[in-house]
């Protein structure tokens, strides 16, 4: 292992933050508390999570590595929700949406015997799973609801011509599934180019090999594809009734 | 002749708006009803009413013997279809248009009837590859209301279809309309400003501050 940060050297990087500081302070951006408040949460955060994930790792329990998982999950549905402003029932929607992407994808892997039934491996993939599902079912919802808005017309004639809801939504919601998938397919096709991604990143900091690690970033662009789809599919087609009423109105 | 659609003591409210009051009206099958006003006094909003694309506050609005209520909203407007002002045609193409509401049923396009259609009203079917884009006014305005009528309405709801249309592309719907009401039996009720209209019309009906004036 060839990780050398220790808590001098993460002090002296702490300077950095004065960077951040200076900028907002000369240029008069108003950031500084933001920045500081930051910064701050980054740090307890962190630690908190640190030990909380030595203290489950140590126990390899199933129950807790499960309960972690859901913990996750709901984090990753209480923020795809605040995305979903004016759809009712969001929070369950986005709950059940990642919930299905994130198992179905993680019992995949473990099926496939890509990764293991262990805290140190399910938890951090979890993890990734989740957080794409919910930017991707984010992007979904702030596309439903700025669809509905200036394809009104279009909606309300495919109504009046005695179109059900999914025929009058449908167009709508694939539009909203793309917009979901959208950033995923496209870090895909620049994924080594552009960036080298956080799992491979990681895995070569941490000493291995680049062939090895490119093998689990394979792994996580496939995961990614089937998470962000599932997720996004499953939001919309839960989501776009909310946009009519009982009497099949447009809202 | 009993009613087709009979409305009773409708109230439609928006907050505290009210924008239809009190609105009484028996329509028989077969009729073709003209309505006109000034705008903004609600004429829209009862052809809504009727299409079940809004729904009254109060009131009774009874479709061929059963309140509307009783009604699946979506096999309701399949029998009492609106058309609207300026409507938007959806896709890219006019087949786009024209196999919706084959689609809507799960049934695959006529050809054959959607052709006699265009036909009908001066289009050919040459038309149907064509770009919505490229079409005139007047065509669009024809081919949404073709969307409307592929599966015959009971009541087929007009608001304005003809508003800002030429005299020669006027004088085509009208004559379809007619068509529609005399030959086809399909009830008709016209929204309009149009005063050769006005005074074409069978039956006039007055919307003036959310009120109904019947026969002014």
């Amino acid at each position: 292992m060839n990780l050398v940060v220790n808590n001098t050297s993460l002090f002296l990087a702490a300077m950095l933050v004065l960077v951040a500081l200076a900028i907002s302070l000369w240029q008069k951006l108003g950031l500084d508390k933001d920045i500081i408040i930051g910064v701050v949460r980054a740090v307890i955060q962190l630690f908190i999570v640190g030990y909380l994930l030595k203290y489950i790792f140590r126990v390899n329990n199933f129950w807790l590595t499960t309960a972690m998982i859901l913990f996750i999950i709901f984090n990753a549905a209480w923020n795809a929700q605040k995305r979903g402003a004016g759809i009712a029932h969001a929070l369950p929607i986005s709950f059940l949406a990642i919930f299905v992407s994130t198992a179905v994808t993680l019992g995949v892997l473990v099926l496939a015997g890509a990764i293991k039934f262990i805290p140190s491996q399910m938890i951090p993939i979890s993890g990734m799973i989740a957080s794409n599902s919910m930017v991707a079912i984010g992007l979904a919802y702030r596309s439903l609801n700025s669809q509905f808005h200036d394809q009104r017309q279009g909606v309300l004639e495919r109504l009046a011509l005695g179109a059900g809801l999914m025929d009058a939504s449908i167009a709508i919601v694939r539009e909203a599934i793309r917009t979901g998938m959208s950033p995923t397919i496209d870090s895909a096709k620049t994924v080594g180019l552009v960036s080298l991604p956080g799992m491979m990143s990681g895995l070569i900091f941490a000493g291995v090999d680049p062939v090895r690690a490119i093998k689990y970033q394979i792994m996580v662009t496939f995961m990614l594809l089937s998470a962000t789809s599932l997720g996004s599919i499953i939001a919309c087609y839960l989501a776009y009734r909310n946009f009519y009423n009982e009497q099949k109105q447009l809202k | 002749m009993s009613a087709l659609m009979t409305l009773a003591n409708v109230n439609y409210q928006v907050g505290d708006n009210l924008i239809l009051k009190d609105i009484n009206l028996g329509v028989p099958a077969g009729a073709h009803y003209t309505i006109t006003g000034p705008s903004g006094s609600g004429k829209s909003t009862l052809l809504r009413l009727m299409a079940a694309m809004i729904s009254k506050t109060s009131g009774d609005l009874v479709f061929d013997g059963q309140p509307i209520e009783s009604y699946d909203p979506i096999m309701y407007r399949r029998a009492v279809s609106y058309c609207f002002q300026q409507p938007t045609l959806f896709g890219a193409t006019v087949a786009d248009n024209l196999a919706f509401p084959y689609q809507i049923r799960k049934q695959a396009m006529d050809t054959e009837h959607v052709t006699a259609a265009l036909e009908y009203v001066g289009l050919s079917a040459k038309m149907l590859t064509q770009k919505i884009e490229d079409l005139s006014g007047g065509e669009r305005q024809r081919v949404a209301l073709i969307r409307n009528i592929l599966f015959l309405p009971k009541i087929l709801l007009l608001d304005e279809v003809t508003a800002g249309l030429d005299t020669a592309n006027k004088d085509i719907i009208h004559q379809w309309l007619r068509h529609l009401n005399q030959d086809r039996h399909v009830t008709t009720i016209m929204i309009t400003h149009d005063t050769t209209e006005i005074d074409a019309a069978d039956q006039l009906l007055r919307v003036v501050e959310g009120h109904l004036e019947v026969g002014a």
